[in-house]
């Protein structure tokens, strides 16, 4: 309690704890949600997720409404220097609990996916926080996404292309004494005449357009949003032609 | 690391023999050297140069350390100073060396502080032993509180540590000073991090080499 008396009436009337979730109507329960992704709330978000399934939302509609479009407010707001990578990093911690659930939902529905990508954190660099939100964004926005980890070597990244067959190879660096390594995988791709087939992004805190470009990529995500938005369309793009 | 007795004299000399007419080298440099730049000045007797900082905490926003060297870069030219920058790559991508290159103005050799001081042979060395080593300098665990741990949001989101730090295996506090209390923090940083903990003693390494360096063009070019 502070010198002004003001906080026990502040508790009463926006204490949250006492919200009982399945008490609000969808719409309110939206945005919710949105409110306790962006408080990095993965209890909630796990209520939320089942209380809408439990009502008959299909999976993707629950991921789309309340959990892509929570992150994707937490991602502008990211952009715009309101909300710090903690911040975010809670925010898909929170995501991640419901997509625990709708995960084996939306495999069961065998939706056709927007798209297929591999992904991984170059060879010397074990920075995923990146990779990890792109991968997760990717997800929510309808991709299969294999994610290979961290210190990957070019021999595993082809044997991945070769596997999965994916529409896109996504690399990721911190450093920049590995970032160069994203031209050794995309050099030896075009060594083994493979380059054509896939579309290559790349993204990490270090690079940038020029770096992008310079490597041979396809495209340069400054962060996961774009590497979605720049997915969606490059694959669109590729099926079109 | 060097002495004074190492140094070229001319520098001093041209800086004794013209002092009304020329202005004090600059040098710009991230807050993270500072300690550490005029130490070494001092010690070399260096008193024709003057060190203008940038905030460490644009480490956090390379993007924006161009910007912000620039702005120092054209206040220094305009003022007819020599100028060094105390910079490495620091996370810019090469854009501060794109912008060094336009302005003809030289920054300490490799990717980050760490590797300058451990030398790029001994760091690759490190980096080879364990992948997964978080580096420390004197000036990281001095400020490793506001930094790493509150810079991180650490403090609020402890739950966040292992999305940080999972990956890593070690800390290794590569020391520019034989300093006790700092090896204890340092310990005591890697303990909170849940990480293995080594020590190495750099001194000033790299950053003492490219300051000398400056120091020997600088009295070349005066002499001239």
């Amino acid at each position: 309690m502070n010198n002004f008396g003001v906080l026990p009436m502040s508790e009463e009337i926006y204490d949250d704890e006492d919200l009982d979730l399945s008490t609000l109507a969808d719409d309110e329960l939206v945005e919710q949600m949105h409110d306790d992704l962006y408080d990095g709330m993965r209890d909630e978000i796990i209520e939320g997720t089942n209380i809408l399934l439990g009502r008959g939302w299909s999976p993707d509609k629950v991921l789309n409404t309340a959990l892509v479009g929570g992150m994707t407010i937490v991602g502008v707001d990211f952009r715009d220097g309101i909300l710090f990578v903690p911040e975010v990093l809670s925010a898909a911690g929170a995501m991640k609990g419901g997509m625990a659930i709708l995960r084996p939902l939306l495999a069961e529905t065998g939706a056709e996916s927007v798209g297929k990508m591999v992904i991984g954190t170059v060879k010397g660099d074990i920075h995923d926080i990146g990779k990890n939100l792109v991968a997760m964004m990717m997800e929510g926005a309808g991709f299969e996404v294999i994610d290979l980890g961290i210190n990957i070597p070019v021999e595993t990244y082809l044997a991945a292309l070769e596997e999965h067959k994916p529409d896109i190879l996504g690399m990721s660096a911190l450093l920049t004494t590995t970032m160069p390594y994203m031209k050794v995988v995309i050099d030896t791709m075009v060594e083994q005449g493979l380059r054509e087939d896939y579309i290559v992004l790349v993204g990490g805190a270090p690079l940038n357009q020029e770096f992008g470009d310079a490597v041979g990529a396809d495209g340069y995500c400054r962060d996961a949003a774009i590497a979605v938005e720049m997915a969606k369309e490059m694959v669109a793009q590729r099926r079109a032609a | 690391m060097l002495n004074a007795e190492q140094l070229d004299p001319e520098g001093m000399q041209m800086a004794d023999t013209q002092p009304t007419i020329i202005a004090p080298a600059l040098i710009i440099c991230c807050s993270a050297l500072l300690r550490e730049i005029l130490d070494f000045c001092k010690l070399n007797h260096w008193s024709h140069f003057e060190v203008q900082t940038i905030t460490a905490e644009l480490h956090n926003r390379p993007e924006k350390i161009p910007a912000a060297v620039k702005q120092l870069i054209d206040a220094g030219k305009q003022r007819g100073q020599q100028i060094f920058v105390g910079y490495a790559d620091c996370g810019t991508g090469g854009l501060l060396d794109a912008l060094l290159s336009q302005e003809n103005v030289e920054r300490i050799p490799g990717a980050h502080c760490y590797e300058f001081y451990a030398g790029a042979e001994q760091f690759a060395g490190f980096q080879e032993q364990q992948l997964g080593t978080f580096y420390l300098t004197d000036f990281l665990v001095r400020h490793f509180d506001r930094l790493v741990i509150r810079g991180l949001g650490l403090d609020r989101k402890p739950e966040l540590l292992p999305v940080y730090f999972g990956n890593y295996r070690k800390l290794l506090y590569i020391a520019q000073s034989d300093d006790q209390k700092l090896q204890l923090q340092a310990q005591l940083a890697a303990e909170k991090l849940g990480l293995d903990y080594q020590y190495e003693y750099s001194g000033s390494g790299g950053l003492g080499h490219a300051l000398s360096s400056f120091n020997r063009q600088i009295a070349v070019q005066l002499v001239q």
